[in-house]
């Protein structure tokens, strides 16, 4: 029945989501690009693709940046265009998806005021897909308790940081905690919005999708902080997602876990992460996988898996993300090719 | 030889000549002592020359190690890292130290390059995610810079050497092909200046005896024909009393003369004497 009338509203956009999603780049196409002797060449070559001219505006030597950010350019449009078209609770959805970069953009913003930086300088390095219109105000406030009171209060983000934070906590808590602290009160409340929003199959597909990413953010966060006696199991615990596969059983023993041994062997005890820290041989590239190649692999997966349900908005997300996987895996082939190390170039992550 | 050419403005005297003798054997030991000290510089150079080119082929493994494994941290953490570890820093970790080192007398500047442990400033960066990727890049680029302070340390003393080889070079090469042969022309030409004075003494020396003679001869040959004179004069005083008083001043006046000249004469043979006993001293 929730088919039936999907198209009414969302039919367009999830149309229009499933040609971008055909016109990402295949095994074939990555493998084409592999065989790139200079840049020069790699832009040939992704100018047959759904990439199309874009870098025709471009003039001069091309450098790994400038493709990084041509492409990272398109998909930002396509982004847009979906924002702006959306409706109802589509639109809620796609502001939640863009929180998440938001939240990077803020606690550069914080950052950059708490070290005197010129506004001017770090807008220009904020993420375009969470910019919002008062995010500039941000570098106006010049100490920490205004910054609190008056205008994260009018940020979207507000929310988030009501519930973790007091003015008391900006000033000595280093920025990275509070910018997993927000991305942990984040993933929570787009979980809370998920299940009371969606309905099957979209309710199963995010739900797995954002299982991952708090996975992602718990087994990272651990694995990170394993060296660093700051930070005490407490407060890795306060920084962990209340959510995903290994929420609740298993938090307490990562937190307290003491060397990477251990929490390999936590995390193998759940089904789906039992290869993450396999240091398998690639068959066909001779280079080991690492930790972060394993997250990108498994992401895509469940990525492509999402584009088998019919009527789903969470086609979009899965489109994101993927759209988000190839830029990177363009980046590091043309960084490849640019350094020549081109026993590494089959590192990227491809599976469609 | 050049005698007249390539030699010192001095008067040619004996001091002049004890002294340049000496100037000689100073020369002589400075250029030993210079060469020396050039061959020792000239050893560091080679083996700094060497090392220098094993660092910079080390640099190059390196500093592309370290660049890839930057864009492994940007393929695994995206965009603003950079931004994010830049801010984080507080206090310098990697320290350079600066310290000197004598090579035969040359102050080579060498830097040592210095880490400390507990400073570590962005620990926390990447938490969420890459941060494997940012320690690991930490480490390859710290080794980055440790063989970039390591290749200046050996390029500023390259620098230095090769200014302080070339003019120690220059200073060997000005005595051994300037001052010293100069110094000797100066004594080859004083010495034969020397020589020609006394030659020129000894001739004179023997024409003064042979005047001596002369007169002593011709002094005797007055004698006698005074005495004949006086014996025709005691004769003949008795008839002339007018023709003698002129010619007897007259021989007076000569004979004074004589004395003196003789009188010089032996003194300058006094002198040479002693210049010759110098001479054999020296």
């Amino acid at each position: 029945m929730e088919g039936l009338y999907f198209n009414i509203d969302y039919g367009y956009l999830d149309g229009i989501v499933r040609g971008y999603k055909s016109g990402l780049l295949g095994g074939n196409q990555y493998v084409n690009l592999t065989q790139c002797d200079n840049l020069e060449d790699l832009k040939l070559q992704l100018s047959s693709t759904d990439y199309g001219n874009f870098l025709a505006s471009h003039s001069g030597p091309l450098s790994t940046s400038i493709i990084q950010d041509n492409l990272s350019k398109k998909l930002y449009q396509q982004f847009q265009y979906l924002k702006s078209q959306s409706s109802g609770k589509l639109a809620k959805y796609l502001d939640y998806i863009s929180y998440g970069y938001m939240i990077d953009n803020v606690s550069l913003m914080i950052t950059g005021t708490l070290h005197d930086r010129d506004c001017s300088e770090i807008l220009k390095k904020c993420h375009p897909l969470g910019w919002f219109d008062t995010l500039p105000t941000l570098s106006i406030a010049t100490d920490i308790e205004s910054l609190y009171n008056t205008v994260l209060i009018d940020t979207p983000l507000a929310p988030f940081f009501k519930n973790c934070l007091t003015a008391d906590d900006l000033d000595d808590l280093n920025i990275e905690i509070i910018r997993n602290k927000l991305y942990k009160n984040y993933l929570e409340s787009f979980v809370e919005f998920v299940s009371t929003e969606f309905g099957q199959p979209d309710l199963e597909i995010m739900e797995r999708l954002l299982n991952f990413e708090a996975d992602k953010r718990v087994i990272n966060i651990s694995l990170n902080s394993l060296n660093n006696p700051d930070l005490t199991s407490e407060d890795k615990l306060s920084l962990f997602p209340n959510y995903g596969k290994l929420y609740p059983n298993f938090h307490q023993s990562l937190s307290d876990a003491e060397d990477v041994e251990q929490l390999k062997s936590i995390v193998e005890s759940v089904g789906e992460y039992q290869d993450l820290f396999s240091d398998v041989q690639d068959s066909n590239s001779g280079s080991s996988k690492n930790l972060e190649d394993w997250f990108y692999l498994l992401e895509m997966n469940y990525c492509k898996n999402a584009f088998t349900q019919q009527f789903t908005l969470s086609a979009i997300w899965a489109w994101l993300r993927s759209k988000e996987q190839e830029i990177r895996n363009v980046t590091w082939i043309a960084e490849c090719i640019a350094q020549n190390q081109k026993n590494r170039i089959d590192n990227y992550i491809s599976v469609y | 030889m050049s005698g007249a050419g390539n030699r010192e403005a001095v008067f040619p005297t004996r001091m002049t000549l004890g002294v340049m003798k000496g100037k000689l054997k100073g020369a002589q030991q400075g250029h030993s002592l210079l060469k020396r000290k050039s061959e020792a510089l000239t050893k560091r150079f080679r083996d700094i020359t060497q090392r220098i080119d094993d660092a910079k082929r080390k640099m190059g493994r390196v500093m592309q190690t370290a660049a890839f494994s930057l864009a492994e941290v940007q393929y695994a953490t995206g965009d603003n890292i950079s931004y994010q570890v830049s801010e984080s820093v507080q206090k310098a970790r990697f320290q350079v130290k600066a310290k000197q080192e004598n090579v035969s007398g040359v102050y080579l500047p060498t830097f040592e390059s210095h880490i400390n442990e507990d400073i570590n400033d962005f620990k926390l960066t990447g938490l969420g995610r890459g941060g494997q990727q940012v320690q690991r890049a930490k480490l390859v680029y710290t080794k980055a810079v440790e063989t970039l302070v390591e290749l200046a340390s050996l390029q500023t003393a390259f620098i230095i050497l090769d200014e302080v080889i070339k003019v120690t070079n220059r200073r060997v090469n000005a005595i051994e092909h300037v001052i010293i042969p100069r110094t000797e022309n100066t004594i080859s030409y004083i010495n034969s200046e020397l020589d020609e004075l006394d030659r020129e003494e000894f001739y004179r020396l023997k024409k003064v005896q042979e005047k001596k003679q002369e007169n002593a001869a011709a002094a005797e040959i007055e004698e006698k024909l005074k005495k004949a004179s006086d014996l025709e004069k005691e004769k003949a005083s008795q008839k002339k009393h007018d023709l003698l008083p002129a010619t007897t001043e007259e021989n007076v006046l000569l004979e004074q003369n004589a004395a003196e000249d003789l009188d010089k004469k032996v003194k300058g043979d006094d002198d040479l004497l002693k210049d010759d006993e110098e001479d054999v001293i020296f």
